[in-house]
């Protein structure tokens, strides 16, 4: 390989090492901001140890349809009717992405 | 040689690597040791301590927290009706310590030094912060009520901070006569938990109901309308038409004085003798706050609502019941859920990053029998003037809901109890 091909790849590499951290923006932080507050109900990480369902296991099209369908009250829940109004169809979208990377 | 060889290569991406790593910390995390203190342990500083180290585990948080164990006020009416024992209301701080890696010293926060940036303890110690975030809570307004000081709360006690007061409740409903009073006098707002009162009510009077059938609950209150207030009162009519009265404070509820030696609790002129007598004080938040400068005219914190750093001090956080959070209630809900947002904002200024838009929630159970509960509950976002709730959605459940709705309520009730402490302590 030529010279020029690995400082290429070696400033490549360095650049990205130094930038990336860097590069955690208000965009990261939301879907996080979103999801913390469940925990409250539905446990560390959506594990909940008690009677309220776990989040985790769940895919992020389960999360969506579920409050999608708590929200327009197709679905009759507890407090999740009420909940479920308080966020944006994208902002439901981010949430389940959340939590079904969550293992 | 106008080629270099490949492990010439490795050993200088080595190098650079070792300067990137290096360099990260220094460029993304610009204080990679930042020193945090929090005081004090219930909801809101436990949560905030513990997700400072979740979003970045590289932080030096401390906790300061006077007590070993921490009993929480949620579930303590509970207690009082008979559903649980303490046990099932005690925390400790040992998972906060080996799990999640947050140095916890049991001592009293005594004053700050905003200036320096420090916090002196009761115990001699000095502790230096980038960022201290205080969770106080609440402390009682002496003297609102005449007669009702420290030694009168041994006699009736107010059990709004869980522990003692409420052993000494549990104690003192225990041992009173069938045919007593108790009274159960609320303050007007603002005070820790509105929904609390009402369902201690409901709990005491669950547990008259089976134990002394000929004794009732009498809430004086100082203020004409209280939190879920239909629903409570559809409930009471159901199930405590007999053991639950309520005074509006412009029927006369306003307890304007107490004299503890004779177990009297004065309202509207009146004089009223309790078996047992339960007084909610007026509050303000927790003395430390309020030592260090951090409170208005009114006795609470003014914060900036998004990062909940204090408007009077930089570089000091105060969350939960303490702060002025807009229009989120003053419960262990809204403290948990502010310790995260506040966690998150001091781990992006110290980055030099930005959050962006928060969300907070609160949702909060109250039981009026073991198999019988209500809720209210609400999103949040900050507004131009604070933090509002989402329109259009939250509120307290619908008031012709059927029976297993109330059934499920309950039972969720003791999975949000199980859920919050486990995310906070577990």
């Amino acid at each position: 390989m030529k010279q020029k091909s690995w400082i290429t790849i070696a400033v490549f590499v360095t650049a990205t090492q130094l930038v990336l951290p860097c590069m955690v923006s208000a965009t990261d932080y939301r879907p996080a901001m979103l999801a913390n507050p469940c925990a409250g109900c539905h446990g560390p990480d959506g594990d909940s140890p008690g009677s309220i369902p776990s989040l985790t296991g769940l895919s992020a099209d389960d999360i969506v349809s579920s409050m999608k369908a708590f929200k327009t009250d197709q679905r009759q829940g507890t407090v999740m009717n009420r909940i479920a109004k308080g966020y944006t169809d994208e902002e439901i979208h981010l949430m389940a992405s959340y939590f079904s990377r969550k293992p | 040689m106008n080629t270099i060889s490949r492990r010439r290569f490795i050993q200088w991406l080595g190098t650079a690597s070792a300067l990137g790593a290096l360099g990260t910390p220094s460029l993304a995390f610009p204080k990679a040791s930042a020193r945090i203190v929090v005081v004090g342990g219930g909801f809101g500083g436990a949560t905030c301590a513990n997700y400072l180290k979740r979003f970045d585990p590289s932080l030096d948080v401390t906790l300061i927290e006077s007590h070993k164990q921490f009993y929480t006020c949620p579930f303590s009416n509970a207690v009082l009706g008979g559903l649980y024992d303490m046990d099932f209301i005690r925390h400790d701080y040992d998972k906060l310590q080996s799990k999640h890696r947050v140095k916890v010293i049991q001592d009293n926060a005594s004053t700050i030094d905003p200036d320096k940036q420090t916090l002196h303890t009761t115990a001699g110690r000095t502790l230096s912060y980038d960022r201290l975030v205080l969770s106080p809570g609440i402390d009682f307004l002496w003297g609102a009520i005449e007669g009702y000081d420290p030694s009168a709360s041994l006699i009736m006690p107010h059990a709004w901070k869980a522990g003692s007061q409420t052993r000494l409740l549990l104690k003192q409903l225990h041992e009173m006569p069938n045919g007593g009073v108790v009274v159960i006098a609320p303050p007007a707002n603002p005070f820790r938990c509105p929904p609390g009162p009402y369902e201690r009510a409901s709990m005491i009077a669950h547990y008259l109901k089976q134990h002394k059938p000929r004794s009732k609950v009498l809430i004086l209150d100082a203020k004409d309308k209280f939190s879920k207030q239909s629903l409570f009162q559809d409930a009471w009519d159901e199930f405590y038409p007999d053991h639950i009265e309520w005074v509006p404070g412009s029927q006369g509820g306003i307890v304007t004085a107490v004299d503890p030696k004779h177990m009297t609790v004065t309202a509207d002129d009146e004089k009223i003798k309790a078996a047992v007598a339960n007084i909610i004080p007026p509050q303000k938040a927790g003395d430390v706050a309020y030592r260090a400068g951090l409170t208005n005219d009114k006795g609470w914190c003014p914060v900036n609502q998004k990062t909940f750093e204090s408007t009077i001090y930089k570089n000091v956080h105060v969350i939960g019941d303490a702060s002025i959070a807009g229009k989120m209630p003053k419960s262990g809900f809204s403290a948990s859920s502010q310790g995260k947002v506040c966690a998150a904002e001091i781990v992006a200024a110290l980055r030099g990053d930005s959050v962006g838009a928060s969300s907070w929630v609160n949702t909060c159970y109250s039981l009026i029998t073991p198999d019988y509960g209500i809720s209210v509950a609400a999103v949040y976002r900050l507004g131009d003037k604070g933090i509002v709730g989402v329109e259009g959605a939250g509120g307290v459940g619908p008031r012709d809901a059927p029976l297993t709705t109330r059934q499920m309520e309950a039972v969720y009730a003791e999975g949000w109890y199980r859920a919050i402490t486990a995310d906070i302590f577990a």
